[in-house]
């Protein structure tokens, strides 16, 4: 045995100790959030401006689909270079953006963020792409990025 | 073998220092989330200097993390029994600081809540990409290593587990070192010996990074280093960080010897600024000549905490010789028309300016504040103090008196 | 050979066909239903820009203010080094003989690109008409590429964005940089700053043809690529450097 005074620690004791402690912060943590998050996103009332017309697949298909359609296409748009295919995310704009604010995005009317917001799904599009339907690029003012 | 329970002060001291590190920790996961939410803007980086500060912690901790696993390697692959005892520890700091380092790395990227693309699609042309499998990889071994140390049953492989760690851990500060000396574009690095240099200080970083949580840890329990043992530790400290000023000043030379190249050297030397006042005030006075003297003068070597200082200034050099590699490097304006002097809005033939704001400099001390608390935690719960058996220790040749 | 085994061959013989004409209407079904692919970008191109640096007047920029309004680079940044500049005007001055001269800096569409080789995701790629691009929807924003590039061609997005024209996609946490305006390229037209130009001095074309306009200038002058010395085989050239 070794010469030199050490303390041994009785592992699993130890560590349950530490992880009794660890749940208590963690159940205290999700029921304050539960008691934050106790207002519902509200069912999305769709309004399709354009309803006469008809989308590139039936409505239960692009529910399902939309964002499989959309990523296939991305990859053949800009890595291919294949232009003018049936499924287009400026397309989908040029339809579904709301006539009040001409964009998907803004409150739960519009397209886009009213059903993400209430299934909860991160949109990530809006980011990069323009969500505003026949928006024009402004030429940069004077102090802007391209001429600082 | 005797159980001694942590006494109440223990305790409290544990939950104090957790608590620390757990704080640091979070203040540096908040930075993080305000540059994620307002963009760069918020950071001293630019189109000029676009890697800062985040990435000197980063790849401080990282370089690091291979290194310390080095007094691992020492015991296992080449047998010595001084090192032996101290492996479970080095296996533990390098997980710990290699969480840190990569956490940093992670958090710093524009989108770094697209983490998953990262791990699901791989250019294999690029340094970058094969570091993600070699940190990975390294997680993984350095688990298993730390496996068959601690659990006696799996003891007859940890040689063999050592063996692979310690492969692994060059292959991955090759990588590291890679990462710049691919780079063909810029003065300051496109150069070969940019990886056998990071594996170099990787072993000066870690192993100052060892002595300084071992001395640590041994103050905590009361305990000292036998003078014998750390005259060995510290007289390789001194060689690695010897080591690493002769690769610094190949390095240097190589490029002073090219008249391309004399334009760069003169901006890191001589009229750069802070760059050469970090070079040659931090890197190689704090960092390298002060260490080295504190380490072979016994005068000085016989003061208190004379190895824990020197350790810490060859960690604070570390941070200087980053600083100057990194940001100084990609200061130096790039050579796009040689021989021609350039001027354009976009900082052409201007050196480029950076000033690290602070959510950036928390981000970074976020890493360390990471690796801290996993240490804390780890030596608490497992059994990582190192223990030395003098009577082995002698039979193994060590003269100890 | 058994009674068994042979009966056997033909039953698996018979389901194999059964099976086949089953799944072949399916398949006709789809050929006949999926509309003929746009044909994309072809490696029988590659898009190249001849830049004529004599003709370059040195206080004009009316390439990089085309190259804003087309791409919608038109945000107001606090620190003029963090904003996008995706072509610029370098002016240059011999450092011995004092001769000056004026040109526009772009993503040279290199046949090798470093910034392609270094990005770790793939993000950063070249089509097949030799057009570098970043892939936005891969781009973790790790910046390796503008470390890579010897003529800092690369911007970093650093604030978020809403003012992109629609044809343009760009935003915060994404690196980019000149994409020959391949939105216009693609329509057949030729690249906002090469319209812009009021002297002329650039011309855009199909470097793999020699019949066209800038094989046939690039056959009769003397051209230079910018850091030759790399090696990274350019598609965009200077005159009179």
């Amino acid at each position: 045995m070794t010469k030199l005074p050490f303390k041994l620690l009785c592992v699993t004791s130890r560590l349950r100790a530490f992880a009794s402690k660890l749940l208590v912060l963690a159940v205290v943590l999700v029921s304050g959030l539960a008691l934050a998050g106790e207002s519902r996103v509200a069912k999305p009332a769709v309004i399709i401006e354009k309803a006469d017309s008809q989308c590139v697949a039936p409505p239960e298909e692009m529910r399902r689909n939309h964002m499989e359609m959309l990523k296939h296409q991305r990859d053949k748009t800009l890595r291919l270079g294949q232009r003018g295919a049936k499924v287009s995310l400026n397309g989908c704009i040029e339809c579904h953006a709301s006539k009040k604010t001409g964009s998907v995005l803004g409150s739960g009317e519009n397209f886009c963020q009213g059903c993400h917001a209430y299934a909860a799904v991160h949109l990530d599009c809006w980011d990069c792409h323009q969500p505003k339907a026949h928006t024009k690029a402004t030429p940069a003012p004077a102090a802007a990025g391209a001429k600082p | 073998m005797q159980l001694v329970p942590y006494s109440r002060g223990e305790e409290r001291f544990f939950y104090t220092l957790a608590a620390l590190g757990g704080l640091v920790t979070l203040i540096g996961l908040a930075s993080a989330l305000y540059m994620e939410i307002h963009g760069h803007a918020v950071t001293g980086m630019n189109n000029q200097i676009v890697w800062g500060l985040p990435h000197v912690f980063a790849i401080f901790l990282i370089v690091a993390a291979s290194g310390v696993l080095n007094v691992a390697s020492i015991g296992s692959v080449f047998g010595k029994v001084l090192y032996k005892s101290r492996a479970p520890l080095s296996g533990l700091l390098c997980l710990a600081m290699l969480a840190g380092g990569l956490t940093v790395l992670m958090l710093d990227l524009g989108r770094p809540d697209r983490i998953i693309v990262a791990a699901t699609h791989y250019n294999f042309s690029s340094v970058f990409a094969w570091n993600v499998f070699l940190y990975s990889g390294m997680f993984s071994i350095v688990a298993v290593y730390l496996w068959t140390l601690m659990e006696r049953r799996m003891n007859a492989y940890s040689k063999p587990a050592g063996f692979a760690a310690f492969i692994w851990r060059l292959i991955l500060t090759t990588g590291t070192g890679s990462i710049f000396g691919f780079l063909v574009a810029r003065q300051a690095y496109q150069s070969a010996i940019l990886a056998p240099m990071f594996i170099i200080m990787s072993f000066a970083w870690g192993l100052a990074a060892f002595m300084v949580v071992q001395k640590a840890m041994f103050a905590w329990n009361g305990l000292t280093l036998h003078p014998a043992l750390r005259n060995r530790m510290k007289n390789l400290l001194g060689i690695f960080v010897a080591a690493t000023l002769y690769f610094v000043a190949v390095y240097h030379l190589t490029n002073l010897y090219f008249a391309k190249q004399v334009a760069f050297e003169r901006f890191i030397l001589v009229d750069g600024g802070i760059f050469p006042a970090l070079f040659w005030g931090g890197w190689f006075l704090v960092g390298t000549v002060l260490p080295l003297a504190i380490l072979y003068t016994p005068g000085l070597l016989a003061m208190r905490g004379a190895v824990m200082v020197a350790s810490i200034l060859v960690i604070l050099g570390a941070f200087c010789q980053l600083y100057v590699f990194i940001i100084g490097g990609q200061a130096f304006p790039l050579e796009i028309f040689p021989g021609l002097a350039a001027a354009s809005s976009f900082g052409d033939g201007m050196v480029g300016q950076y000033s690290p704001s602070l959510p950036e400099f928390l981000l970074g001390l976020g890493g360390i504040g990471i690796a801290f608390t996993i240490t804390t935690i780890g030596v608490r719960v497992f059994h990582f103090l190192p223990q030395d058996d003098l009577a082995k220790l002698e039979a193994a040749g060590h003269v100890l008196e | 050979m058994s009674e068994t085994s042979s009966s056997r061959r033909r039953f698996v013989g018979a389901s194999v066909a059964g099976l086949g004409i089953a799944v072949a209407p399916g398949i006709h079904l789809i050929a006949a239903q999926g509309p003929a692919e746009p044909a994309g970008a072809s490696n029988a191109k590659r898009w190249g820009l001849l830049v004529d640096a004599s003709k370059c007047a040195s206080g004009c920029d009316a390439c990089v203010k085309a190259c804003a309004t087309e791409n919608g680079i038109n945000e107001t940044v606090a620190d003029a080094r963090q904003g996008s500049q995706w072509i610029r005007k370098i002016d240059l001055q011999d450092k011995r003989t004092g001769r000056q001269l004026s040109l526009p800096m772009m993503c040279q569409h290199c046949a090798n690109p470093p910034c392609v080789d270094v990005c770790p995701t793939g993000a950063s790629m070249k089509r097949a008409d030799g057009i570098v691009l970043v892939d936005r929807h891969v781009c973790i924003g790790c910046r390796y590429c503008m470390m890579a590039c010897p003529y800092k061609a690369r911007s970093f997005v650093h604030q978020p964005l809403t003012e992109q024209n629609p044809e343009v996609p760009r935003g915060l946490g994404c690196v980019e940089s000149c994409t020959f305006c391949v939105q216009r390229v693609d329509r057949g037209q030729t690249p906002a700053c090469v319209e812009a130009c009021p002297e002329g001095a650039m011309v855009f074309g199909d470097l793999k043809d020699p019949n066209s306009a800038i094989s046939r200038r690039l056959a009769q002058v003397a051209t230079t690529q910018v850091r030759a010395d790399l090696g990274l085989d350019t598609g965009v050239r200077y005159q009179g450097l």
